[in-house]
């Protein structure tokens, strides 16, 4: 690629932007790299394909062949969900919609050469790169803890065999055992997902070993839908869950994790299984693309593209964007605003306004379901918050039953919005 | 795929009697028409009825599954019209008890009535507004338009379908293009009036949901013209 490609496809898509009209590209189709296969990458790349109907060549990049959804993975965990419900491969991606999937780690960017490098060997050439790699943690975030530790200490934070690793430790701890947390500071993946974990644990041991306890230990002083926990706690699993905020000390954390210890403020506790879930960052292709600022990567609210280069986006949890939280549901929300701007900038194709919304459901108990949601616009400086609820406490039983099964329709509808 | 029901509706022939046999356990259609309460969001039935979010439901009786001229059903009931699936007291009330397990993947969002009573009630009642058998037809019109206020002017939008299609991608985080509609109702395939007027009820908050009526909130009159016009056939 050299400087004067880059200039004709600039001019290209300001004179279809003017024009309305398709840009004509010199060198054939033009290209898209999706790299990350979850919420928004895959809804990103489904839409480009979809709608450009055979004018975009996408191709996604993602390790896995299996992708198992991060949301309701703690369902699993309860009980509620098999591993297998959970689970969706990328064959209607391929077949169906005609994108190049390719079961690879992306291992760097070369943005002045725009490709990207392949751990199985060869670079990807792309005209614009969707970043959705979701998150990755911060070294010595935990003092005692690094990712070497996640066998005996999982994370269960990228779903798969770290969840089924930690609901096999649940499932084998002793009779009035002990399972601790180590719940990470803002901002994270999945807001109220460490709280609906305690839920789904408590769930699963107060039927198999209620003389067990669940610690949190929590460097925040509150947390997402707080109020609607602690009720659920109350109600369904009465003293069994002792969450240590910030003003306890609970940010005051060390683990042991060959000796299975955890120290809370210069107290420690001998436990049977820890979940430790450290401060977080962008996965780490963001940085190797240079996009980063700190730990995540800012993008313009209008079309989710890199403050840094403006033929890189960053979808969903890697991004710094604003006032969304860092779900699912937002990174599939960004993800078509994306694939709607990206489109619009290849194909000169209608480019709309954007719009986004979230809705993060949680699961306490059984039927216990309760939800938080909100509207966003872009501004020039943020994706900024227009409208929102939240459930009540002392919600009657048929509105939180509703409430579960109206997640179970999300997740049907969200993960065909995504797979296909 | 989309009609494991083929097997569910061989079982269900075998098991019941043919129509005949049925018309013994015909119920009492006046308790029918209160049951038929439930009903009436979607069908309509009687003189003047037409075809809505559901299909109008006179003269089901001896129809073919997925019947009417010009109404868009689910694949899944055209494949169990086209092997032979007709509507009598029997098949109606093993549809109507539970539609998705009889028919999984159609648009009739509805859990079911469960009790045997009911359904023989609604059956009794729709069979008025059928030619066979023929104890129909002065029975007065039943079914009403749709209460609402949206104002004439803006019923009379033209909504962009391609603008509805790229609003719609918020709409399909939860609820399915393909028309599933466990937890969350289908909203494919509607008519484009009666999606505005469900549209402004979340919008004006007379329709209770947080989530829609938040969606709704800030929808313009036009974006919503623009999601009925795409939702009415989205392709």
């Amino acid at each position: 690629m050299t400087l004067n490609r880059r200039t004709f496809l600039g001019t290209a898509g300001a004179v279809a932007a003017g024009l309305s009209a398709p840009a004509v590209l010199a060198q054939g189709k033009p290209r898209v790299v999706v790299v990350g296969g979850g919420a928004g990458g895959a809804t990103a790349a489904r839409y480009i394909a979809k709608d450009s109907k055979g004018e975009i060549d996408v191709t996604l990049i993602e390790p896995s062949r299996t992708y198992y959804t991060c949301f309701f993975s703690n369902l699993y965990l309860g009980g509620f969900q098999e591993l297998s419900g959970i689970a969706h491969s990328y064959g209607t991606l391929a077949a169906g919609y005609g994108i190049n999937v390719i079961h690879d780690w992306a291992t760097g960017v070369d943005p002045d050469a725009r490709t990207v490098s392949l751990a199985g060997g060869g670079f990807l050439p792309y005209d614009k790169l969707i970043l959705s790699p979701g998150i990755d943690f911060v070294d010595g975030a935990v003092e005692g803890w690094d990712v070497s530790a996640q066998n005996k200490m999982p994370h269960a934070y990228k779903a798969g065999s770290q969840t089924e690793l930690l609901k096999a430790q649940i499932m084998a701890m002793p009779e009035g055992g002990t399972f601790a947390m180590v719940a990470p500071p803002n901002p994270y993946r999945c807001p109220p997902g460490p709280y609906e974990r305690v839920s789904m644990v408590a769930h699963v041991l107060k039927a198999r070993n209620p003389a067990a306890k669940i610690i949190v230990a929590d460097p925040k002083p509150k947390f997402s839908k707080m109020a609607l926990f602690q009720e659920g706690w109350a109600n369904h699993y009465e003293g069994m869950v002792d969450w240590i905020g910030e003003d306890f000390g609970g940010g005051n954390v060390s683990v042991d994790p060959d000796a299975m210890t955890v120290t809370i403020d210069g107290e420690e506790t001998k436990v049977d299984v820890c979940n430790v879930i450290p401060a977080m960052k962008a996965g780490r292709i963001a940085e190797m693309a240079g996009v980063t600022d700190g730990n995540w990567a800012p993008v313009n609210a209008a079309d989710m593209s890199s403050k840094a280069n403006p033929d890189i986006y960053v979808l969903g949890d890697a991004s710094q964007q604003g006032d969304m939280p860092k779900s699912g549901f937002s990174a599939n929300s960004q993800a078509k605003v994306c694939a709607n701007a990206v489109r619009g900038a290849l194909t000169g194709s209608k480019v709309f306004p954007a719009k986004f919304s979230n809705t993060c459901w949680s699961l306490i108990g059984t039927n216990d379901g309760v939800k938080v949601g909100a509207t966003y616009e872009a501004t020039p400086e943020k994706i900024a918050k227009v409208d929102g609820f939240i459930s009540q406490t002392g919600e009657d039983a048929d509105l939180r039953k509703a409430t579960y099964e109206e997640s179970i329709g999300w997740y049907a509808g969200i993960t065909s919005d995504m797979f296909g | 795929m989309r009609w494991p029901g083929a097997q569910v509706f061989a079982a269900v022939a075998g098991v019941l009697s043919p129509a005949a046999g049925a018309a013994a356990e015909l119920g009492d259609a006046e308790a029918g028409k209160l049951v038929f309460e439930k009903c009436k969001g979607c069908h309509q039935v009687g003189e003047g009825a037409e075809s809505r979010i559901g299909p109008h439901l006179n003269g089901v009786f001896g129809r073919k599954a997925a019947g009417l001229e010009g109404f868009n059903y689910s694949k899944s009931l055209e494949r169990a019209g086209n092997s032979g699936l007709e509507w009598h007291a029997d098949t109606l009330s093993a549809y109507v008890e539970n539609p998705r397990s009889f028919a999984s993947g159609t648009r009739m969002s509805f859990p079911g009535l469960k009790d045997p009573q009911d359904r023989a009630n609604v059956i009794a009642y729709l069979r008025k507004f059928s030619d066979n058998p023929r104890d129909i037809p002065e029975a007065d019109p039943t079914a009403k338009g749709t209460d609402h206020s949206v104002d004439p002017g803006i019923l009379a939008i033209q909504g962009d379908p391609e603008y509805g299609a790229y609003l719609s991608s918020e709409c399909t985080t939860c609820h399915q293009i393909e028309g599933g509609d466990e937890g969350i109702p289908s909203i494919v395939f509607w008519p484009d009036e009666d999606f505005i007027i469900a549209m402004h009820a979340y919008k004006e908050k007379q329709r209770p949901h947080p989530v829609m009526q938040m969606i709704a909130g800030r929808l313009s009159n036009e974006e919503i013209a623009a999601l009925a016009a795409y939702f009415k056939n989205p392709e």
